[in-house]
Parts: C-alpha cells; structure tokens; sequence
C-alpha cells in the first residue's frame, strides 16, 4: 500500500475518533442540561401549586382590614371631631396627617393642631406607650420623653442633681478598718460613745443659764 | 499519486474544523450546565419559601375575629362615649 493510503486511512480514523468523542461529550452535557431542567420545571410547578390560594386570601384579609380602617375612622372623627382626629392620628404617626382619612377627603386640608394643645401630656405618653412612636419627632422643640437614645439621660433627670449627672463631684465614702485615717476611740458601754457620756455629766450651758 | 496527497491533505484540513467546531459545540453545552443547576435551585428555594402559605389562612381566620371584636369594642364605644 503506498504512503498516501496509508496517511488517508490514519486522516478517516482520527475524523472518525474526534466525532465520537465530541459528540459522546456533547450528549452527556445536554443530558444534564435536561435533568436541570426536569427539577427547576417540578419546582416551579410547586411555586404554582402553592401560590395559587395567595391571592383570593390576601384579598380576604385586606377586605377585612379595611371595613375595620374604615370604622375606626369613622368612629374617631365622630367622636373627636375632624380637626382633634386628625391631630391625634398626626401625633402617634408623624407626618400622617398629609395623607388624611380614607373616607374623608376634606381630612387632607386639616391643619392638624399641636397635640399638646389638644391633649394633656399624660394622655399623650398613654397613646404613645407601646407603639414605639417617635415622641421628639413629634414635638422637636420639647424634651424627648420615651426615646431610645435619651431614655438614659431622661431618667438621670429624675434624680437629684449632682448624684446623676455629675457623679465624680460627690464626696468619697468614708473608710473604715483599722487602717482607716480616722479613728474612733472604742466605747466603753455598747452603744454609748465616750463624747456623749461626757457631754451627759458636764452642765450644759443653757441649763446654767436657766 | 500527487492526487492522493492532494486528498489527504484536504482531510486534515477538513480534521481540524472538525475538531474545531464540535470543541465550539461541547464548550457551549458545558457552560450551560451550571446555569440550570442554579436555576433549578432557585426554583426549589423559592418553593420551599411559599411552605408557610397555608398560614396565611390561619391569618385570614385572625383577622375576621379581630376584626368582629374591633367593631364590638366600637360599637361599645360608639354608645358610651358623646359624639364630638
């Protein structure tokens, strides 16, 4: 067989070999290609499956949400009165007052009143206990009554001057022990100091004088 | 004789394009590989989120009760407290 064919033949054999081992990769990629898929397309049909009720009951919910939105409202402006209400609502939720009621349009045009001129200020730290309301947000001009970086300082106020705030200021406790700088001479009688037995047997000066 | 080196030649040229495009060809299958597994886990993340979804029915039942002893307390409130 002359060098030609024999180098042909090698050329046909090594297409061959490369075609198959490409294509055997090939195949094996896309066979892990599909098995992905098989699982994100399962998944998805949960997601499906579980998202389907979400709909109908967040509708619910909010339904209900808003009819009770929608009598708190109604029952805060009859009984406080358009301008008191919006004041109120505007002193527990900063700001709220620009959005007005739902149900009543005319609310937005309010101007709502300071609520320290509408209520007392023990009224205004009951509403506002518990719903972590910005108390110095509210009043920015006043002294932050619940707050939770003045809370420290706010309570330091209650106590006398001095103590609190300028605690280094404050004369030192006394020490005592043996090697204590001051000495008292030890007592005689238990519970009867030396200088007040001897004040006790002298005459007082007033008693001379009577 | 010229001829069939002529021919073997022209196979090796037509060996390296083979090669060359089916490298092209697994090369792109293979990166695509690691895509569809994250998608695959993504989609599984995202299913085991919706898990509590039934919950939301037990927050439906939550509401409808606060909701009925809100307007009780208000319906109260209505006829002990005046009107503005």
């Amino acid at each position: 067989m002359p060098a030609a064919g024999v180098v042909l033949i090698a050329t046909v054999v090594l297409i061959v070999l490369a075609l198959v081992v490409y294509l055997v990769s090939t195949i094996v990629a896309l066979r892990q290609i599909t098995n992905g898929l098989d699982d994100a397309i399962a998944a998805v049909g949960e997601i499906i499956e579980k998202s389907a009720p979400v709909n109908e009951v967040v509708t619910t919910i909010n339904q209900n949400l808003d009819a009770a939105v929608d009598a708190l409202e109604g029952l805060l402006v009859k009984k406080a009165g358009m301008v008191d209400a919006v004041g109120l609502v505007d002193g527990l939720y900063p700001g709220a007052a620009k959005e007005g009621f739902r149900n009543f349009p005319e609310s937005t045009s309010v101007k709502a009143p300071r609520i320290s001129e509408v209520y007392t200020k023990g009224t205004l730290t009951l509403a506002r206990l518990g719903r972590e309301a910005p108390i110095a947000a509210a009043s920015p001009s006043g002294a932050a009554i619940r707050n939770e970086v003045l809370a420290s300082l706010s309570a330091r106020l209650l106590y006398p001057e001095g103590r609190q705030s300028r605690p280094e200021h404050m004369p030192r406790s006394p020490v005592i022990g043996t090697d204590s700088p001051v000495q008292y001479e030890p007592s005689e009688s238990p519970g009867v100091r030396k200088r007040f037995a001897k004040e006790e047997g002298s005459p007082r000066a007033d008693s001379s004088t009577v | 004789m010229t001829l069939w080196w002529i021919g073997d030649v022209l196979l090796i040229v037509v060996l390296a394009v083979v090669i060359y495009l089916l490298h092209g060809v697994l090369a792109e299958a293979r990166s695509i590989v690691p895509s569809i597994r994250r998608i695959a886990g993504a989609a599984k993340a995202g299913s085991k989120d919706l898990d509590a979804v039934p919950l939301l029915l037990t927050t439906q039942d939550q509401v409808i009760r606060t909701v009925e002893n809100v307007a009780n307390y208000g319906g109260s409130l209505d006829v002990i407290v005046d009107d503005a």
